[in-house]
């Protein structure tokens, strides 16, 4: 049993059909990594992982949460499923040990010293357990984005999505977060990645899902797929980023 | 009936309070409505957002005298006797309700998305996003023209002269009458609102330089 599932997905944006009947299945501890180019929908498919895009047709399900065109429990959904951004998002009007207490305490009613304890430990997780009452802007990118990988952690999701995270980074501060990006793999959480290191995605993932025009165009093994794609789509779209 | 100096100052002084007295009103509970205007706005409810916003162009869209009129008169219609203070308190709510809801959806709107994005990602559902995490930022940006815009308030209390609520402006007015110096009266009436303005505009500026500086 899987423990994400989607089948026949479609999402419009007005007249635009961004995704055109994906199917897809991620099993536990699974490290999947989608690439394509931009506008193929591989963003856009994360986010309606966790309900942050809604959605036309199809159903996705993730670990007995069941999310179709008609209803969603998002609160629900969203307890498993995290999910890491670009651009951080951390709270900036809140120290990074509040930002990472802040939705155990609200969502999953955990008493201020217990959460307390759950942020400490999870930014000694990240490297970060010395900065509690830091405040964000008081740190680096990729200090900022391993706090976001804490935060989400906080709330133990069964599945964390990964949203292009190293692509606002300078590039001396993308290997610290892809080393913890690496730990978590190893440790054995779900990860669902959308990227644009190739490198890592080949090292790192089980599966390379390669998104093209609105649909999973390629799957497989990466180390297989990166070396010898069968279609001249992703032999083109590994040839250009190369 | 002769006046001193001393006379007219004492009696401007007596409106300048009541000025005071109904601009604080009018700020308290404009800004409670319009607390409550403000949530029904960025609803997610589409017939609350109608209507705030239908209730929001109404009272910038029409002038503030013609709000008074209508309270004034308008309840009266009803059987209801309205003093002028009353009437004066109700449209004067009513209008800063409007222009605070409005430019309080301005700071909550310049909030990026990512922060919506993140706080729904933690499962927040949306009572709590905005409170733990949209206002307590918007905020910081609101103080400034929220400050600003009670200079707004103060000036806006003098059309409430015309129903015949003795503040200021209306005590200059009886003066005026009284001891054929209109240049005399109205200047100190001018200065009486400047006076109580200055020091907001002033508030603001700082606010707005010091929230600048820390980003």
């Amino acid at each position: 049993m899987p423990l994400v599932r989607v089948s026949a997905l479609h999402k419009y944006y007005g007249d635009n059909h961004v995704l055109k009947g994906v199917d897809l299945s991620i099993e536990q501890g699974e490290v999947v990594a989608i690439i394509g180019r931009s506008g193929s929908g591989k963003s856009t498919l994360l986010r309606t992982l966790n309900g942050l895009e809604s959605i036309n047709d199809g159903v996705i399900e993730v670990d007995g949460e069941y999310l179709d065109a008609a209803r969603a429990d998002l609160r629900s959904l969203r307890q498993k499923v995290g999910m890491i951004f670009q651009q951080f998002n951390l709270f900036p009007h809140l120290s990074i040990g509040e930002n990472v207490m802040l939705a155990p305490q609200l969502v999953k009613k955990t008493h201020k010293a217990e959460a307390r304890q759950l942020a400490q430990k999870m930014l000694d997780r990240v490297g970060l357990g010395n900065r509690f009452d830091a405040f964000p802007d008081q740190l680096s990118g990729g200090q900022q984005q391993r706090v976001a990988i804490a935060r989400a952690l906080a709330m133990s999701p069964k599945v964390l999505l990964c949203d292009e995270i190293t692509s606002a980074l300078d590039p001396e501060l993308v290997n610290e977060v892809l080393a913890v990006v690496r730990e978590l793999a190893r440790e054995g959480m779900t990860l669902v990645m959308v990227t644009h290191e190739m490198r890592f995605a080949r090292e790192v993932g089980d599966k390379l899902v390669f998104m093209h025009q609105g649909k999973v165009h390629e799957m497989g093994d990466p180390k297989v797929l990166f070396d010898a794609p069968q279609t001249p789509e992703l032999a083109n779209f590994i040839g250009s980023v190369a | 009936m002769d006046f001193t100096l001393w006379d007219i100052v004492r009696n401007l002084l007596t409106g300048l309070q009541w000025t005071l007295l109904l601009s604080l009103v009018a700020f308290v509970c404009g800004g409670l409505v319009g607390l409550l205007m403000l949530v029904a706005r960025i609803s997610d409810n589409t017939t609350l957002r109608v209507l705030s916003r239908g209730y929001i162009e109404l009272f910038q869209g029409t002038p503030l005298l013609m709000q008074l009129f209508m309270v004034f008169f308008g309840i009266a219609l009803f059987g209801i006797d309205v003093s002028a203070w009353m009437a004066a308190a109700v449209a004067l709510t009513l209008f800063t309700s409007a222009f605070l809801a409005e430019i309080w959806r301005g700071c909550v709107e310049s909030i990026p998305r990512g922060q919506w994005e993140a706080s729904s990602s933690l499962a927040l559902n949306r009572y709590e996003q905005l409170r733990f995490v949209i206002l307590p930022q918007a905020l910081r940006i609101a103080v400034a023209p929220t400050v600003g815009f009670s200079v707004q308030v103060v000036k806006g209390t003098a059309v409430t002269s015309i129903i015949g609520f003795t503040e200021l402006t209306k005590t200059g007015g009886m003066l005026a009458n009284a001891t054929f110096e209109p240049f005399l009266i109205y200047g100190l009436v001018a200065l009486g609102y400047f006076i109580l303005c200055f020091p907001l505009s002033l508030g603001a500026r700082y606010l707005e330089r010091r929230l600048h500086a820390a980003g």
